[in-house]
């Protein structure tokens, strides 16, 4: 509906109502680019972006060395614990986090309340750019997962898991 | 909230073990990750106390094998049982899409099965979920103790609506991957649902 108000990611209670995310190829490969170039722009060892479940959607970088499933979990516990803590606060979220360390810092930003843009960085670049290009960055996720909720809510979408039978489940744990 | 890569032909899902402090929770999610393949699995995490106390949760990413090319991914996390990390387990809750109770059969901890399990409900309730819709299994644990209440009465007390059960030592391994199994099945059905 056009006159429906612009809405962000949706409240988690929306979210109850339609329990599932499906990443299709289109925003997966426009969230992949802007990943992919934030590495380079903000000159960042690894960048990633997580739902608030802690399942990775795209990451970028050096990201062989990196356990980035255990980060991610990490990432969305972590950022669980602090919007927690706002809450005590009366706060709204803390929408950014930001970890120094001897070698590596990690910056942490939560885009449009629903998925959380993490970049890893050392001593070859600085807070300052890191912050603008992740600024620009997060405006631009912010959009097109705007984009992916709709097109997720539409009731005519593509359903990937539809095909599947009941007969497919039992399979899988017949061994 | 169950998440579908439909590039990569991923279907990833949240199972939560919940239960008292110190019915096993823990351990089944130990015993999973060291029966399992390690190309299927990820690290185990626990963010636990300097005397092994679930802190915050544990973590363990699981592949449980392919259906028709999808991958099927499960998060694997367990709550901290005692009373007073409320504020954490309603965290974990978040995003969940199958619940495993773990209850403990010691008849001395009737009791704190029967708060903890109001206590999920509580707290499922309040991020709008409902434990009646919610794909859930049950696991009564540590069978191989002495003063263990009958598999009966737990069912009557813990169970009413007869979603599948099973006894369990998690320590040795019993009945953990069936409790596994069945709650996982129970998702993908779910998953499968809403996408029909
Ligand atoms: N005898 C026995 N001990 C168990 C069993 N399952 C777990 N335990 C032990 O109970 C204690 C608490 O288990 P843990 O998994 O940490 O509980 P959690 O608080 O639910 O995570 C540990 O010492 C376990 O080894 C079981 O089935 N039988
Ligand atoms: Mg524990």
């Amino acid at each position: 509906m056009a006159t429906e108000p612009k809405r962000v990611f949706g409240s988690l209670e929306e979210l109850m109502t339609n329990p599932q995310m499906v990443m299709y190829e289109e925003e997966f490969n426009q969230i992949q680019a802007i990943v992919v170039r934030l590495v380079k722009e903000a000159n960042a060892r690894v960048v990633f972006v997580i739902d608030k479940n802690g399942q990775e959607i795209a990451k970028a970088g050096e990201t062989d060395q990196l356990d980035t499933t255990s980060l991610a979990s990490l990432t969305a516990g972590n950022i669980a614990a602090t919007g927690g803590m706002a809450k005590l606060l009366r706060e709204n979220e803390f929408t950014t986090q930001f970890h120094e360390g001897e070698r590596a810092n990690i910056h942490i930003q939560i885009v449009g309340n629903r998925v959380i843009l993490v970049v890893i960085f050392d001593s070859k670049t600085s807070l300052g750019l890191v912050r603008l290009r992740v600024k620009k960055a997060s405006e631009e996720l912010n959009s097109i997962f705007e984009a992916l909720l709709r097109k997720v809510q539409d009731p005519n979408r593509e359903t990937p898991f539809a095909e599947i039978t009941d007969d497919d489940i039992d399979n899988l744990f017949n061994d | 909230m169950s998440f579908i890569n439909v590039l990569s032909r991923e279907i990833n899902c949240k199972i939560v073990y919940y239960g008292p402090g110190l019915c096993g929770k823990t351990t089944n999610l130990q015993y999973i990750y060291n029966k399992t393949n390690p190309d299927a699995k990820g690290k185990m995490i626990s963010l636990a106390t300097e005397t092994e106390r679930t802190l915050f949760f544990d973590f363990l990413p699981l592949a449980l094998g392919e259906i028709r090319g999808f991958k099927t991914r499960f998060h694997l996390y367990t709550v901290p049982g005692q009373v007073f990390y409320d504020a954490s387990r309603k965290l974990i809750l978040k995003g969940v899409d199958g619940v495993v109770f773990v209850a403990d059969s010691q008849i001395a901890r009737t009791e704190a099965n029967l708060e903890s399990l109001e206590n999920l409900r509580t707290n499922l309730a309040e991020q709008g979920y409902s434990l009646d819709k919610l794909p859930y299994v049950i696991q009564y644990n540590k069978r191989d103790m002495p003063s263990v209440a009958p598999v009966e009465e737990l069912r009557e007390l813990l169970n009413p609506n007869k979603v599948p059960d099973f006894e369990g030592v998690a320590s040795t391994g019993v009945g953990v991957f069936e409790t596994l199994k069945a709650v996982a099945k129970l998702v993908l059905t779910e998953v499968k649902r809403q996408a029909g």
